[in-house]
């Protein structure tokens, strides 16, 4: 149990997928505008992510390695990645219009975010069970939308403050991403 | 071992397929079949000129009665002739395509420069040192970036200097105007040939001390013009390419031959 735990934690603070590890920072960037959108984001991501972890470990355990086909890890992993990312985005479009205007590409290039293949590849390089990839799945999808929802809580305030023309929105952006990423730092002593 | 992983992958890639033609049968959201019809008739650019997200958009708002149906100047009067009649509205008159052209003569060889400029290629850039390399502060920076900002690739630069803009391929789509940091680039009626390519307001002095073809704001083009066409504004002429017959007078007349 305290394993689950420390798998929990580790991904959401310590090691956290876009301010610790660099990945999935195209839409940090880009859907961090609005509180509201990086939550929707975020819960699409999560889907993506837990469901991924647990299919792709699926593939990995009982279609790749019995057939010893493991070189064919990455192009399968994303197959399943991009299906998943297809059904959440009918999903989505049917259920909420307007989050599905408010995401625009976005939603179909969770295909590409590196976050959701780089958890699915982790899962198999660190050799978790089934359950602990879930964990570390949803827990990854966590810290994502918590790095997502941060940033999008300091720019929807940014919004009401005069900005030096230059430093006005993308290179403001990377700088805050690079102050928060420095907080992050700080978790590495904690466990 | 190839059999397998073609067979497995294969396999692997029925069902997702199988699976997501379900879901989208059971997801599928109705979408007004004029909204996909309008869609077909624009041309696709996503180029924004509408002032909406891209062409998607746009004719979601055309149909809603949201979005006038002539905003999508690159579609021009034929595109939005073909809303009208889908929507069973009245078509707009036609009007002539605008497109753009830069109004500036300034190249390497007219225009004096106050320095070299080394930099970063973009005008902007370039008029942050010293208020940029040019001794005219009306001229084209010459750095490109309305280049940059054509969609169609329409403008290229010449070497010496001066951006070229192909009418024809032009979309009328604006974003060169609004990239250019000099304000050089007008949309002109596409059968206009005559131009004051000069937006110098500076005395005629000052004019001839840094640019072999600026606008001297002498005015004998606003006394040779036939149908009075052309204005002064401030220190430069102007021609009105509603009234302009296309006669020519003004740039035989034109002592730096700045008309053209």
């Amino acid at each position: 149990m305290s394993n689950i735990i420390t798998i929990f934690f580790g991904a959401v603070f310590i090691n956290n997928f876009v301010l610790s590890r660099f990945l999935g920072i195209c839409p940090f960037l880009g859907v961090s505008k609005k509180v509201e959108t990086s939550i929707g984001m975020g819960m699409a991501v999560t889907f993506v992510m837990g469901m991924a972890s647990m299919v792709t470990w699926l593939l990995e355990y009982y279609v790749l390695v019995p057939n010893s086909l493991e070189y064919l890890r990455t192009i399968v992993f994303i197959l399943v990645i991009a299906s998943l990312v297809q059904f959440v985005e009918l999903v989505i479009r049917k259920v909420s219009p307007t989050l599905y205007q408010a995401l625009g590409i976005f939603l179909p290039l969770i295909t590409t975010n590196c976050a959701v293949l780089g958890v699915a590849i982790l899962n198999i390089q660190i050799g978790y069970n089934l359950f602990e990839s879930i964990v570390f799945g949803v827990a990854a999808a966590v810290g994502f939308t918590l790095a997502l929802v941060i940033m999008a809580g300091i720019r929807e305030n940014l919004e009401l403050v005069s900005i030096p023309e230059h430093f006005r929105g993308v290179s403001l952006a990377l700088i805050i991403a690079g102050i928060l990423s420095i907080a992050f730092m700080g978790f590495q002593r904690m466990m | 071992m190839v059999g397998v992983a073609i067979i497995t992958l294969g396999a692997l890639g029925l069902i997702f397929g199988g699976v997501l033609a379900y879901a989208a049968q059971k997801f599928a959201v109705e979408i007004d079949p004029k909204v996909q019809m309008v869609q077909e008739y624009l041309p696709g650019a996503n180029c924004g000129a509408c002032g909406y997200a891209g062409c998607a958009q746009f004719a979601e708002e055309a149909v809603a009665g949201t979005a006038p149906i002539t905003g999508c100047t690159p579609g021009g009067s034929a595109v939005a002739g073909k809303i009208a009649e889908l929507l069973g509205i009245a078509a707009p008159a036609a009007e002539a395509r605008k497109v753009a052209q830069l109004v500036c003569l300034g190249d390497c060889a007219v225009a004096k420069e106050k320095f070299t400029y080394h930099g970063v290629k973009d005008c902007k850039a370039a008029l942050m040192f010293g208020g940029g390399p040019g001794a005219c502060s009306y001229g084209c920076v010459g750095q490109g970036t309305c280049v940059q900002s054509c969609p169609v690739d329409a403008i290229t630069m010449s070497d010496k200097g001066l951006p070229i803009i192909d009418k024809d391929a032009c979309i009328s789509c604006e974003k060169c105007v609004a990239a250019c940091p000099r304000q050089v680039i007008d949309m002109v009626n596409v059968n206009a040939n005559y131009y004051v390519r000069c937006k110098s307001q500076d005395k005629g002095k000052q004019v001839r001390e840094v640019c072999a073809l600026g606008c001297i704001g002498c005015g004998i083009c606003v006394k040779k013009c036939p149908v009075d066409a052309i204005k002064m504004d401030g220190n430069v002429a102007v021609i009105d390419g509603n009234i302009c017959n296309n006669c020519g007078i003004c740039a035989e007349a034109c002592p730096r031959k700045t008309i053209t």
